[in-house]
């Protein structure tokens, strides 16, 4: 099966520090749920930067939609994030622009008139259920809601890839499991989705899902689809 | 190619309600009206040496140091000689006038010396020596000297005073450009939050140049015209009549070729403002990542 990203050999570090994440070597199938798991300071939120293209890594080889992506251009890299959506642990919502407005972005941005977004947008607010807060700001929604909004703005370009980096931290278990439902309707429609979490439940309520395990900066749990599963798990399988 | 001045209210949303008129469109205004008066007097400066340039060109005197008995017969022969187009003796009554300011009274003095001058125009065919020499001939120690290597000095300052407005110019326009870079680094820094989310899901770095630049041109333009509009007025002002008028234009007038220069000054100053914002939002840019 085709993969939507590839990593090779893959190390990140920041600045002159020790390497947060460390011979990263693993595929991701199109179509795919995977679960990032792992303890804090792990490497989940770095590994998840490398995929959505915000940082780049600093050794090691990345292919995303089947181009190499490590040495490419910055100005190459703006149609691949296009295909990419990402919801934030901190929602990274635009304060001052209203929830259809923040939804509306990733349109625009992909160079959709005016006429062309009002449609999707409200219907992808209905989907989230936030149609009545259409026009609310930010700070005056409360966190379900904002995190709605961050995955609707994440989902309005059906991107080919979801990321998610928990998505459901800031979220009552209620919202949590209508989030997952938001997300696995999502891969039923084709989206590949990496979902960054801690929750257990919520892994084992999501049928079909592939797990990666990270610690210490590296991959320890892979579930068949890395092509170089490291030495401790293939002593665990 | 303009389609970024044009941009929707939907991406104007995106930098949010600022304020009214940023800081940067005051210092642009307060360089555009200095840069507008410092232009006008460099071109005032340069119509005034053009003026007295022209005026002295073919302009000579005929000196006697110790005066001339028969300046009757000289400047006959001044005028009678080919290429002279005009020949005036200057009155003794007006060199005394002029002796006076340095001498006082001692200038009425029979006894002081006074030099015979006689101010006259030469065409291209005169020849200077000749008439020199005839004039030796009847009054001996007589000497000609061209009006412009007396008054090359002053033509010399106008120049170099021409050469200082526009250095001026040009130093108070890299002032405002180097506001304008200042502005757009604090308004990247304000919008980083924005300007992140907007790489984030797939903007380039033109998409978010353009709307700093549009923000840019036009606080610049309001700043430029604004600028230009208060020295006009003040220009208008000097120009009718106020008592200090001929001290800052030398009393020549600008042209309509001036005006032209001084009506496209804000608009340059404005496009440049827009191209060096530019440039330092996207150079800024392409520092991360």
């Amino acid at each position: 099966m085709a993969a939507v990203a590839e990593f090779d050999s893959v190390g990140l570090r920041y600045g002159t520090g020790a390497e947060v994440l460390r011979d990263l070597d693993f595929r991701l199938r199109t179509g795919a749920f995977y679960f990032l798991t792992g303890p804090s300071g792990a490497g989940k939120t770095s590994l998840l930067k490398l995929l959505y293209l915000a940082q780049r890594p600093t050794r090691g080889r990345i292919s995303l939609f089947g181009e190499e992506l490590t040495d490419a251009t910055r100005d190459a890299l703006p149609p691949f994030r296009r295909r990419i959506g990402v919801v934030f642990q901190d929602f990274r919502l635009i304060r001052h622009m209203s929830a259809f407005d923040n939804v509306a972005l990733p349109l625009r941005v992909a160079g959709a008139a005016d006429e062309d977004v009002e449609g999707p947008v409200r219907e992808m607010l209905a989907w989230v259920g936030l149609a009545d807060r259409a026009s609310a700001r930010p700070p005056t929604l409360s966190g379900g809601e904002q995190q709605r909004v961050a995955i609707a703005r994440a989902v309005i370009n059906r991107p080919e890839l979801l990321v998610a980096d928990e998505p459901t931290g800031n979220v009552d278990a209620d919202m949590a499991n209508r989030l997952m439902g938001l997300f696995t309707a999502l891969n039923r429609l084709g989206t590949t989705v990496v979902v960054a979490t801690h929750d257990i439940g919520l892994i084992n309520a999501t049928p079909g899902a592939q797990l990666i395990r990270l610690e210490n900066g590296t991959v320890v749990d892979p579930t068949g689809s890395l092509k170089n599963p490291p030495r401790s798990a293939k002593n665990q399988s | 190619m303009l389609g970024w001045l044009f941009a929707s209210p939907s991406d104007r949303r995106l930098l949010g309600a600022g304020p009214r008129r940023a800081p940067t469109a005051w210092v642009i205004a307060i360089m555009s009206f200095s840069i507008m008066l410092i232009a006008a007097t460099g071109l005032a400066l340069a119509n005034t040496a053009g003026v007295l340039s022209r005026a002295i060109e073919a302009r000579y005197a005929l000196e006697v140091p110790a005066g001339a008995q028969n300046l009757d017969a000289l400047l006959g022969a001044i005028r009678a000689s080919p290429g002279v187009t005009s020949a005036e003796a200057v009155p003794e009554s007006e060199m005394r006038q002029t002796l006076a300011k340095w001498l006082g009274p001692a200038a009425e003095s029979n006894e002081l010396p006074v030099p015979a001058l006689i101010n006259f125009d030469a065409g291209a065919g005169a020849d200077l020596g000749a008439i020199q020499k005839r004039a030796q001939e009847i009054s001996p120690g007589a000497r000609i000297s061209a009006h412009r290597d007396s008054v090359a000095p002053l033509l010399h300052s106008l120049t170099l005073l021409q050469w200082v407005a526009f250095g001026l110019v040009l130093l108070l326009s890299a002032a405002a450009t180097a506001a304008v870079v200042l502005a757009a680094r604090g308004a990247l820094d304000t919008h980083r939050f924005t300007i992140d989310v907007m790489h984030g899901i797939g903007a380039t770095d033109l998409q978010v140049t353009h709307l700093f630049q549009r923000k840019i041109a036009i606080d610049s333009f309001v700043g430029s015209i604004g600028g230009a509009l208060a020295a006009a007025i003040v220009l208008l002002l000097l120009t009718t009549g106020a008592s200090f008028a001929g001290e800052l234009t030398g009393g020549a007038t600008l042209g309509l070729g001036d005006l032209m220069i001084l009506a496209l000054l804000p608009l340059a100053l404005t496009a440049l403002a827009t191209w060096v914002g530019r440039t330092a939002v996207l150079r800024a840019l392409r520092e991360d990542l």
